[in-house]
């Protein structure tokens, strides 16, 4: 077997010097009648032609983003990924090696996580960031987990307009934990009531913008009653490249920014890994879940990194820990870290308006669609349509099209009267001829 | 260009070399600062072209503040990472006996398995129809990790070991709450020697931990569960082969106290890659354990992510599992994704899990075959068992010379007196080119060291590695604190503060203050 090196010569020779004659004979401690004499009745070892054949098979039978005029957004994006940065994250010292607990032979590993901390920082408009959570929903559920710490209150209060599957893991985590969860109906219109939910028994507030419609939402009037009530808002994005292009959560009053960085180094990759986004406020540091990396000096005085505020953490705190977490997203932190230094801020600013900008064109085209209505008034690269029939129906008729062509919310929110809704996604990755397909495939499925 | 004529081509004299050097660099070895000093608010490394003019439609919330992101060039960029990648330890460039951690060979073949568009480039929420392949694979991993496990059921969305773990744990509290016992059943039992992660996990989920002594042979003892079993247990979390590298003995007794109690067992699947082909955890009485398909099937470690947990379910708790999962209708996959109607405990995820990563462990599965991942268990027990009958004349083995799993336990007994310490030891490991063990963990003994070399050594490096802690440890024993004391002295940093990084916190770049020129101001 090409990975493993010992020859059947070396197994008996060191049998032999640990003084066995078998090598069942170190299971010893298994009870024997469960201990398998014979391998499996499993395939066989296949060499590189054959598992390649196998898996290329199974590839084959999926549409690739990149094969179709693609619109699907709703929490995972397309864009371009530039060649550097998957080079770069194959490197082997980057991708064969363990969470660096040895800092002083992890140095890359804890510099790029320093430097992703202050970019995710920057990004979110807050203090401090974490070195990544699993991805937006997981570091979602976590921001609430850490307002209740911090107010010693147990009730969330979460916005319609939160993706539905963040919703939904809240409420699991919730439920499971025993605290409480108001969730706001689905909220096409951004036109939601959540100040009047807000009181002095609420832990947190959690709205998402752009919201799952595609709406971007002010977020300073939630942020100024949750604090007069005591309250923490937390301020969710599933698309971070917006905040090229929007006002950032932290300059909006949130306390607890957290989201889904996918857009930015990573690929779709049907749905992970991702890279969770976490920020906060200095004040809260000690609350917050996941790894820290800070800076230090070494014993000759040069600046290095280290692993930082590791009591809060459950390799030494345990059932006492603010998270269970251990291993997060590194390496997809890894590759967001670089697709941002390569983008910079001139770079990540003109990504966000040629997103916009092409989402707007989208939008007008589909204006002027008999049986399609354009219902966002203000979005970033996303928005939804209401269409004259079934929303699913009329997306599966386009992919028989081969255009991949939205989100049909009921997928998401089933049974809750959004059977008409559709939400598509535009980047920088979608042309002229991309949008024009769709535009007439539209007009004859509707 | 190097003329060779006319210059010496053989060295003479030595001369003498302080180590200091202008640059920062040593050699090859390049000192690199942070983006932030080096990157410029107008540089970037990516060529976009502006859009044509057009009305935004942000509303009122357009971005009007700068966001102080620094840029680099693409050939900045290159640099930057390259020189930081050098900085870092990794299977590739050295063994990596970190125990518990299962540091193995990461075949390439899985890297362009999963970057294949067909994989990396589909979305989870494009049309079913358009990813039965992506849902095939899915069924098919998910079809051997239930064949390895003899279980019912696997959940495939967690996201990495703790994360399965809180899947599992999840489905047992969702199971007692069918059972009407959910205000009674509150409390786990966790041993001592456990992961952090289970009693993080168990706490998270509003259990109460109550812990369980560890036997003097380093086992648990289905006595020491019987002391702490009750109407008020909802089970156990228990890991084998358990954190001292040893496969729990009476582990069937355990199970059956515990489901004789009312209770589920849960099982830390870290360790699964002593066993995989050797032993089924279904046959062991086990009603949930996460697999780390980063360690036991080789999806990469990433430098600390992205893992993934699929958890394996026993009949009693299959009903429980979170949504989304893959059903067969025939020819066609589905997914479903809506709990209702379904007992399902909920969702963990937003979307489907680590595909990415399945991927690459199914890739590595088909390349070992049934054949293969056994022998790969066996190479890796004999490997730990190898370095273990080797070292046991020279350091101290707390639970006797006996047999291991795919890890070695040693404690620090053997370096009483010394001036050696657990710390200084594992640290002189770097100046000789190896990353040193786990340390301090397992809890339950005194100076853990915790040796998992995995079946990718070859004998030659084994014996290196061997005689490599043969000679540091020999130096221990005579007393040659300097090779230990303040070690590491060769890598690209000596110890580091982590005091002083914990007391005042520095998390990230801040723009430094201007230097104001004394006398300009005067």
């Amino acid at each position: 077997m090409r990975y493993l090196p010992l020859t059947d010569l070396d197994r008996s020779d060191m049998l032999a010097r640990i003084g066995v004659g078998h090598i069942d004979d170190l299971f010893a401690d298994v009870p024997s009648p469960l201990l398998l004499k014979q391998p499996l009745d499993l395939p066989r070892r296949k060499g590189e032609i054959d598992v390649a054949r196998a898996l290329g098979r199974l590839a084959s039978r999926n549409v690739a983003a990149s094969s179709a005029p693609f619109f699907v957004g709703a929490g995972a994006y397309k864009h371009h990924v530039p060649a550097t940065v998957d080079h770069l994250v194959q490197r082997s010292e980057f991708l064969t090696s363990y969470t660096p607990y040895q800092p002083e032979i992890s140095q890359g590993t804890l510099q790029y996580l320093f430097e992703f901390q202050t970019q995710v920082a920057l990004l979110t408009g807050m203090d401090v960031a974490n070195a990544s959570m699993y991805d937006g929903s997981t570091g979602t559920a976590e921001a609430v987990l850490m307002a209740h710490r911090v107010t010693r209150r147990n009730k969330a209060v979460l916005s319609g307009g939160l993706h539905p599957h963040y919703a939904e893991v809240v409420r699991t985590q919730s439920h499971l934990a025993g605290d409480d969860v108001v969730t706001l109906d689905a909220d096409v219109s951004a036109s939601e009531d959540i100040l009047s939910q807000i009181d002095a028994t609420t832990s947190c507030v959690v709205v998402q913008t752009p919201d799952f419609f595609g709406n971007p939402r002010d977020l300073c009037a939630i942020a100024e009653k949750c604090h007069a009530n005591g309250a923490l808002l937390i301020a969710v994005f599933t698309e971070v490249v917006s905040l090229g292009a929007l006002k950032s959560p932290g300059a909006m009053g949130a306390d607890i920014v957290v989201g889904e960085g996918q857009s930015i180094g990573n690929a779709l990759n049907f749905g992970g890994p991702y890279v969770g986004l976490f920020a906060t406020r200095t004040k809260y540091v000690r609350q917050m879940p996941g790894r820290l990396c800070g800076e230090t000096l070494d014993a000759e005085g040069r600046r290095g990194f280290v692993l930082t505020l590791s009591t809060r953490e459950q390799h030494i705190r345990r059932d006492k820990a603010t998270s269970n977490i251990c291993t997060n997203s590194g390496l997809c932190a890894l590759a967001f870290t670089i697709h941002l230094s390569l983008l910079g801020e001139a770079g990540l600013k003109r990504l966000a308006r040629i997103n916009h900008a092409n989402a707007v064109k989208l939008a007008d085209m589909l204006a002027g669609v008999k049986g399609v209505e354009v219902l966002n008034t203000s979005f970033f690269n996303e928005f939804t349509i209401r269409v004259a029939g079934q929303a699913a129906q009329i997306v599966e008729k386009l992919a028989t099209k081969n255009i991949l062509g939205g989100v049909p919310v009921s997928r998401l929110l089933p049974g809750k009267g959004c059977d008409d809704l559709i939400v598509l996604a535009n980047t920088e990755v979608n042309t002229d001829e991309d949008r024009a397909a769709l535009v007439a495939a539209l007009k004859e499925v509707l | 260009m190097l003329n060779n004529q006319g210059r010496p081509t053989a060295p003479k004299k030595l001369g003498a070399h302080e180590g200091k050097t202008f640059s920062g660099h040593r050699g090859l070895l390049m000192e690199e600062a942070l983006i932030f000093e080096t990157g410029r608010i107008d540089a970037t490394g990516v060529d976009l072209d502006e859009p044509a003019a057009f009305t935004p439609r942000l509303g009122t919330l357009a971005r009007e503040e700068e966001i102080g992101l620094p840029g680099l060039s693409e050939p900045e960029t290159m640099r930057h990472y390259v020189r930081l990648s050098q900085k870092n330890y990794a299977i590739d460039s050295g063994l990596y006996p970190l125990g518990s951690c299962t540091m193995k060979h990461n075949p390439r073949l899985n890297e362009s398995m999963a970057r294949l568009p067909g994989f990396a480039d589909i979305h989870p929420l494009q049309p079913q129809s358009t990813v039965q392949g992506a849902l095939a694979l899915i069924e098919e991993l998910a079809g051997w990790l239930m064949a390895l496990t003899n279980m019912e059921a696997v959940a495939m969305s967690p996201k990495a070991g703790a994360h399965g773990e809180y899947c599992g744990m999840a489905a047992i509290k969702a199971a007692i709450e069918a059972k009407g016992e959910g205000a009674t059943r509150r409390v786990v039992l966790v041993p001592e020697s456990a992961h952090g992660t289970n009693p993080a996990t168990a706490a998270a989920i509003g259990f109460e931990v109550r812990s369980v002594p560890a036997g003097e042979d380093g086992n648990v003892h289905p006595q020491a569960v019987r002391a702490l079993m009750g109407p008020d247990v909802a089970g156990i979390m228990l890991t084998n082969p358990n954190t001292c590298g040893l496969f729990e003995r009476q582990i069937v007794e355990i199970a059956q106290i515990i489901h004789e109690g009312g209770g589920y067992f849960y099982c830390d699947g870290a360790n699964f890659n002593a066993i995989v082909g050797k032993v089924r955890p279904g046959d062991l009485g086990i009603d949930a354990m996460h697999i780390n398909l980063h360690k036991t099937f080789s999806t990469p470690h990433g430098g600390g992510g992205p893992g993934s947990g699929p958890v394996v379910l026993s009949s009693r708790l299959a009903p429980f599992a979170p949504v989304p999962f893959v059903r067969r209708n025939g020819d066609h996959l589905a997914l479903v994704e809506d709990k209702v109607g379904t007992q399902a405990l909920g969702r963990l995820t937003a979307f489907h899990g680590q595909m990415g990563m399945f991927v690459r462990a199914l890739s590595y599965i088909l390349s070992h075959g049934a054949d293969g991942l056994k022998q790969a268990s066996e190479d890796a027990v004999l490997n730990a068992n190898y370095v273990r009958a080797r070292l046991a004349d020279l350091m101290s083995l707390p639970f006797g010379n006996r047999p291991c799993m795919h890890e070695v336990l040693f404690d620090d007994t053997w370096l009483k007196d010394t001036g050696v310490t657990t710390l200084d030891f594992a640290k002189a490991m770097i100046d000789e080119g190896y990353h040193p063990m786990t340390m301090y963990f397992p809890l339950v003994v005194h100076g853990a060291m915790l040796i998992e070399p995995t079946e990718s050594e070859s004998l030659a490096s084994l014996e290196l590695f061997i005689m490599t802690l043969r000679d540091l440890a020999m130096s221990a024993l005579r007393g040659e604190t300097a090779r230990f004391e303040g070690a590491p002295f060769l890598a690209p940093r000596k110890r580091l503060d982590e005091t002083r990084a914990a007391r005042a916190p520095v998390l990230r770049w801040t723009k430094p203050e201007p230097i104001v020129d004394a006398q300009a101001a005067e």
